[in-house]
């Protein structure tokens, strides 16, 4: 009977040993750990190549400190959700995470992060970062919470092998929406066969839909989302409706991808790797960044592509000053709470943000630089012949409205251009139940007015 | 009752010797304790989470954007019945699992079951292996295949063009009723086994004598057959509909719901309302209506299954 019993106790013993192994964790006083999204096409590793090679240089010059790089192989939005499950608790928290500009705000509020107000003013290389990209990464209460390590720009990419044969001009230069309209049933008209344009729409490309597709034709009218002056989310604008009514038209009348291809989510990758270089499409609305996939390290090389393809601007709705129009986003490098490391984690991002590998960075992902001195740096504007357009495009972008709500309201947005694009809501009564949800979700702090840009 | 088994047992004297002066109930806790791991790591890893969930639903806990939770008490459920697209989703579940499992799957599987009983052993073991391979295929690559069967460039329309036969575009028409189509393709063959099992236990004289009497092949079927393997049917009718109520990746990979939340069960909306928009108590919430509703089906099953004791 003892026997029995001492082995009972040893077996629940024995069962519960990895229990307690679950809290306690190994901690070092020595590491910190880098949470970052890796890109889901397996063809493209630019971010993990570039914290590798810091890393090592890292590590040589601090002896005895372990840097353990985190990837999340994720879309854009799974990896904005894994990166928050795993801030929430500190087991799981990382030193550093790569966050997005529009979300940090939100992550600012939920307690994710640290300011380091001190760390930057004490930093020889801050003064280097242009004042609307520190900006982006400072809080509600002014404080700054990331380093920025680039933003985009977007704007009109076009064949000019289709474009030839449209009749259009090989230096296209649209100056308002209806100079986009006669440019596509011009392709539609003599290029039979080719898809004339693309505007990124519905819930399966999230914000690509929200910012690349709707937000470049609302901040080209005399509209906005948010009303910066009144602080309140604008409902009601003619603007929001007539960019729907841009949406319908292009969509109804087989200007654009067909409803069942532009509603899925790999609309995107098939427009870089099969529709441009196999001249299935004429124009498409894309990020500053789309000719990466082109290049040497890219997804689909392609050596001839800037004889072939073209870049131009996103004109304002009539053509009103500035004449054309972009938005912007942009990363940044941020301490968590959590930190059990802060102080290594700080030494780090000074580490990436020397100009040397700040400039590494950028020219590999097709990055705009953020910093005055990597602006300057011949190897910059040699990297890819699109990098001077995109760069000035800065001086006419817009920034999301990036508060804690934004989220949720780009998810609005994108189920309201869904139903616009499938013809099952108009865009009156889209603009409509786009008034309503965002009512809902600010709680009431909405205008009728947008307020000056 | 372990208790009054053990003491009453005889053959437990020679074991007593040293034991005897333990008092009886310390005795049966110490026998009860190797079951202690098993309950600790029951009420940790199953009970744990659902207590969570539950409390979960009742608070206003969010992902991001704010530092605090509160407890709401019933708003998040007056949030969802107020919602449309929450009926959206219950109505799309509902169609699905009708469609997919207790129509399809199930009728299906008997059918293939029923064929086997006739077939060679060279055609049932072909058919078989076919069947059983769709079901092995872990449920994202069987979602990303049926993608590619069904979508516009996809394999079904090829096929189609070959037979000169009009093109479907049914992800986009008709999203519920692809995926619909790609569960019964995917989940068929467990409920094939079950009635395979459950056919071969109809005792042959039944259906023999049935048959003497002039009954049909219907006849046989609906009044000997069934009758026999009711049990079976209603096991088989708890566990796909259970199966089917909770699937995910198989939409998501086809359709992530849309278009026009066309196909958006409530595991989809669920994962949109708490991991997209960040809502956590809002979405599990709608986590536990679609427990509800599992409760509701099995409750119908089971009644199925208790009258007319055999």
């Amino acid at each position: 009977m003892r026997f029995r019993s001492i082995a009972a106790l040893s077996l629940a013993g024995a069962m519960l040993v990895p229990l307690a192994a679950c809290s306690s964790s190994g901690e070092s006083k020595n590491e910190i750990k880098i949470a970052y999204q890796r890109a889901t096409d397996n063809n493209s590793r630019v971010m993990d190549n570039f914290l590798t090679g810091v890393k090592k240089e890292f590590e040589k010059a601090n002896p005895g400190k372990k840097v353990t790089l985190v990837p999340i192989q994720a879309t854009e939005n799974d990896y904005y959700t894994k990166l928050d499950l795993m801030m929430k608790s500190p087991r799981t928290a990382p030193d550093l995470a790569y966050e997005d500009t529009f979300l940090i705000n939100s992550d600012i509020k939920a307690g994710f992060l640290q300011p380091i107000d001190s760390r930057v003013k004490s930093w020889d290389q801050w003064p280097q970062f242009q004042d609307s990209a520190k900006k982006a990464v400072s809080g509600l209460d002014g404080k700054v919470y990331g380093v920025p390590d680039g933003t985009d720009t977007r704007g009109i990419w076009y064949d000019k092998r289709v474009f030839a044969k449209a009749g259009l001009p090989a230096n296209w230069q649209p100056k308002s929406w209806d100079d986009l309209l006669a440019a596509a049933r011009a392709i539609k008209k003599k290029a039979p066969g080719v898809t004339p344009m693309s505007i990124y729409t519905g819930k399966a490309n999230g914000e690509a839909a929200s910012m690349q597709g709707f937000e470049m034709l609302l901040y080209g009218t005399d509209d906005q989302l948010y009303n910066p002056q009144q602080k309140k989310w604008v409902t009601g604008s003619k603007g929001f409706q007539d960019s729907m009514s841009f949406l319908k038209t292009i969509y109804s009348t087989g200007l654009a991808p067909k409803p069942s291809q532009a509603l899925d989510a790999n609309i995107g990758t098939n427009i870089a790797t099969d529709w441009f270089p196999n001249q299935k499409i004429g124009f498409s609305i894309d990020g500053s960044w789309l000719a990466s996939t082109w290049l040497k390290t890219g997804a689909k090389p392609w050596a001839d592509w800037s004889k072939n393809i073209g870049w131009t601007a996103m004109p304002t709705q009539h053509g009103q000053a500035p004449g054309k129009t972009s938005m912007s986003g942009g990363w940044s490098w941020a301490i968590t709470r959590q930190a059990k490391n802060p102080d290594l984690a700080w030494k780090f991002i000074t580490a990436m943000q020397t100009e040397k590998n700040a400039a590494k960075y950028d020219n590999s992902a097709q990055n705009l630089t953020v910093r005055k001195d990597v602006a300057a740096d011949p190897s910059y504007l040699a990297a890819a012949p699109t990098v001077k357009f995109f760069t000035d495009l800065v001086a006419s972008t817009h920034y999301r409205p990036a508060y804690a709500e934004y989220p949720k309201v780009s998810t609005v947005i994108q189920e309201q251009m869904e139903a616009v694009t499938t013809g099952s809501s108009s865009p009156t009564q889209a603009t409509a139940a786009y008034d309503k949800a965002v009512s809902d979700i600010v709680g009431g702090k909405t205008t009728k007015e947008s307020g000056t840009k | 009752m372990t208790a009054s088994t053990t003491a009453a047992r005889p053959g437990a004297a020679p074991e007593v010797s040293g034991a005897a002066r333990v008092p009886l109930r310390s005795r049966t806790f110490l026998r009860g304790l190797p079951l202690l791991p098993a309950v600790v790591l029951l009420l940790v890893f199953l009970a744990g989470p659902i207590v969570y969930c539950v409390y979960y639903a009742f608070t206003d806990m969010q992902l991001t954007g704010q530092t605090t939770t509160h407890f709401v008490g019933l708003a998040n459920f007056r949030k969802a019945f107020g919602d449309d697209r929450f009926y959206n989703a219950i109505l799309q579940t509902l169609v699905f699992t009708v469609l997919s499992a207790i129509v399809g799957q199930n009728i299906l599987g008997l059918v293939i079951a029923m064929l086997f009983r006739l077939a060679t052993k060279a055609v049932r073991s072909i058919v078989g292996a076919l069947v059983v391979a769709a079901w092995v295929v872990p449920e994202i690559v069987a979602g990303y295949l049926l993608y590619a069967f069904f979508r516009d460039e996809g394999s079904l329309n090829e096929i189609l063009a070959f037979l000169h036969l009009p093109q479907q575009n049914w992800l986009y028409t008709m999203p519920i009723l692809a995926v619909s189509l790609a569960n019964v393709w995917r989940g068929t063959a467990f409920s094939m086994l079950v009635y395979s099992a459950a056919l071969s236990e109809v005792p042959q004289e039944l259906t023999e004598a049935a048959a003497m009497d002039g009954a049909g092949l219907w006849q046989r079927f609906w009044h000997v057959t069934l009758p026999t393997i009711r049990r079976s049917v209603a096991t088989n009718l708890m566990l796909i509909t259970l199966q089917t109520l909770s699937v995910f990746g198989l939409i998501f990979a086809m359709t992530k719901g849309g278009p026009s939340n066309k196909s958006t069960t409530l595991p989809i909306y669920t994962y949109q309302t708490a991991l997209q928009s960040y809502e956590i108590g809002y979405g599990t919430a709608m986590a536990l209506v679609l427990l509800v509703i599992g409760a509701l089906f099995s409750l119908v099953y089971l009644r199925a299954l208790r009258p007319e004791a055999d």
